[in-house]
């Protein structure tokens, strides 16, 4: 399969690899897929007091063009706020990669992950306040 | 010597021309273009003599008792459907089953869906974590009603090597015929159908430094007599088993791919085996967490090879199949991985096997070959080794196992 340029490039040059500190009350943790699918991605973000995304970083376990997924919407949700960043959708991504219809599936994996990551922010702060009160 | 880049390591898929075979079959296109099938002319009567020529080159190749016990095909995939739609059309009155294992190519897997269709029933034997058919559950399989065994002589993505002399044994003992998907292992293995009491024989000349698009099928005529049923009517070509017009050039080049094979195999095999033991010692030592699919080692007690020597089939834990490939992009192999089929699917021969999902979708296939040379080798694992270890850095699965969290104990979203 021939990739885009886009996707070589993300692949070979990822952007924000690494992990955060799951345990910090101010990172959101996303992981989604499954290894028997053959592609899990780990999403994490960092969000301040103003609710704005001020780090990001992933790793992933998938196809090269899973791989720029995640790489890409690292890059997209850094400096946005969480629900800027909860807006982005999957053909965005598709589309930025030019993904063909048989990798759709990875953006949406990417989409998710975004998600899951701010839902687990979300719930960490939820659970912060009620601990407070 | 400069490296020259990329570096093919797929004989599996296909192997290059020798340049011998090429030079034997320029004239074919040319000068001595006649029809196999004139019989009026000089022109018929030259490309005959080629034909004829290399029948008996690829009768001698598999000590076959005569040359008419060749026929041409355009393929194994077409050699595998004649060969079962052929033998059930024939002996569909004395009996309607069939046996056969569940790593065969997909030519053989697909006629005998086709076949259930038709009312003849299939049994597919399983086979063990290393991809082994055990003759003895061919054994047990056998019913009065069977007329036909069907299992590989060595598989095209993990390499196994079948025990066909105890098949063959079994099925003349019982009175089925025997036959055998002999693609991979001709050239590479010993192959003999007298000794190994086999009765069919499918090969294909783009597999053994040939070209493509030429195959045939071998069929015993004494001992037993089989009969097959054409499923290409025509011109009665090729005794009225395969009608068409022969590919007169690139029969010619089959035939001179069999006897460089006849005369080389054995050194070319030892050689072959030699840098895949190479690739394998760099990769496994250099890495942790690989595990090669398919028998290892690659001999079993008794000496026998029940490993292709060109073959080695890796499972990197913690990395996916697609992106390796894309990360060795200089080095050309194949990967079991869901990611890089149409279906999505991940290998069905690693399925048989019992390998763990997980780790069929991280499988690489590194198939080696008569030009291979050892600074390829180095070459490609060098970049293996190099590539894994980035992957891993990327890989949530790698990091979350080094910290000890049991991968299994997760609540993964299966999508
Ligand atoms: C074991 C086996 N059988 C059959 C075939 C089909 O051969 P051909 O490409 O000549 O149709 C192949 C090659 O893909 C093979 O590996
Ligand atoms: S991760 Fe399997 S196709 Fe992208």
């Amino acid at each position: 399969m021939a990739y885009s340029d886009k996707v070589i490039d993300h692949y070979e040059n990822p952007r924000n690899v690494g992990t955060l500190d799951k345990n910090d009350d101010n990172v959101g943790t996303g992981l989604v897929g499954a290894p028997a699918c053959g592609d899990v991605m780990r999403l994490q973000i960092k969000v301040n007091d103003d609710g704005v995304i001020e780090d990001a970083k992933f790793k992933t376990f998938g196809c090269g063009s899973a791989i720029a997924s995640s790489s890409l919407a690292t890059e997209w949700i850094k400096g946005k706020t969480i629900d800027e960043a909860s807006e982005i959708k999957n053909e965005t991504i598709a589309k930025e990669l030019n993904l063909p219809p048989v990798k759709i599936h990875c953006s949406v994996l990417a989409e998710d992950a975004i998600k899951s990551a701010i839902d687990d922010f979300r719930k960490k702060q939820a659970a912060r306040r009620e601990s407070k009160t | 010597m400069a490296l020259k880049l990329p570096i093919y390591l797929d004989y599996h898929a296909t192997t290059p021309l020798d340049k011998r075979v090429l030079d034997e079959m320029l004239p074919y296109f040319t000068e001595d273009f006649g029809n196999a099938a004139s019989r009026t002319h000089a022109f018929g009567w030259k490309a005959e003599a080629a034909v004829g020529v290399a029948r008996e080159r690829i009768a001698k190749m598999i000590n076959a008792d005569k040359p008419e016990e060749i026929i041409f095909t355009s393929g194994a995939t077409e050699s595998d459907n004649l060969a079962l739609k052929g033998v059930a059309e024939f002996y569909g009155d004395k009996g309607k089953h069939i046996i056969t294992s569940r790593i065969e190519h997909k030519a053989i897997l697909d006629s005998g869906k086709r076949l259930e269709k038709m009312g003849f029933e299939v049994t597919y034997l399983d086979v063990d974590q290393k991809g082994f058919v055990d003759p003895e559950h061919v054994r047990a399989a056998i019913r009065p009603d069977t007329i036909l065994c069907s299992v590989m002589l060595a598989n095209n993505e993990v390499g196994t090597v079948q025990p066909i002399r105890e098949i063959g044994a079994i099925c003349r003992e019982k009175g089925v015929l025997f036959h055998t998907d002999a693609v991979q292992g001709i050239g590479r293995v010993d192959f003999d159908v007298q000794s190994m009491n086999v009765d069919l024989a499918s090969i294909t000349a783009h597999k053994m430094y040939g070209p493509k698009g030429v195959g045939a099928l071998y069929v015993r005529r004494s001992k037993p007599r089989v009969r097959l049923v054409a499923q290409m009517d025509g011109g009665g070509h090729e005794r009225g088993y395969r009608s068409g017009t022969l590919n007169v050039p690139g029969i010619v080049g089959f035939g001179k791919a069999a006897e460089i094979i006849t005369h080389e195999w054995r050194d070319e095999a030892a050689r072959v085996s030699r840098l895949r033991d190479s690739l394998y010692k760099k990769i496994t030592s250099a890495l942790d967490e690989v595990f090669v699919n398919g028998p290892w080692p690659v001999t079993d007690a008794n000496g026998k090879v029940v490993r292709l020597p060109n073959n080695l089939n890796i499972s990197f834990a913690y990395v996916e199949g697609e992106s390796i490939l894309m990360s060795l992009k200089n080095v050309s192999v194949s990967s079991g991985s869901a990611c890089t089929s149409a279906s999505l699917e991940p290998s069905y021969v690693l399925r048989a096997l019992g390998v763990e999902e997980e780790l069929a979708h991280t499988s690489i296939r590194f198939g080696l070959g008569r030009f291979t040379t050892e600074e390829e080798v180095d070459f490609a694992a060098d970049l293996t080794v190099t590539s894994i270890k980035r992957l891993r850095d990327l890989s949530p699965l790698y990091e979350m196992a080094k910290e000890g969290i049991d991968l299994k104990s997760i609540a993964w979203t299966a999508h």
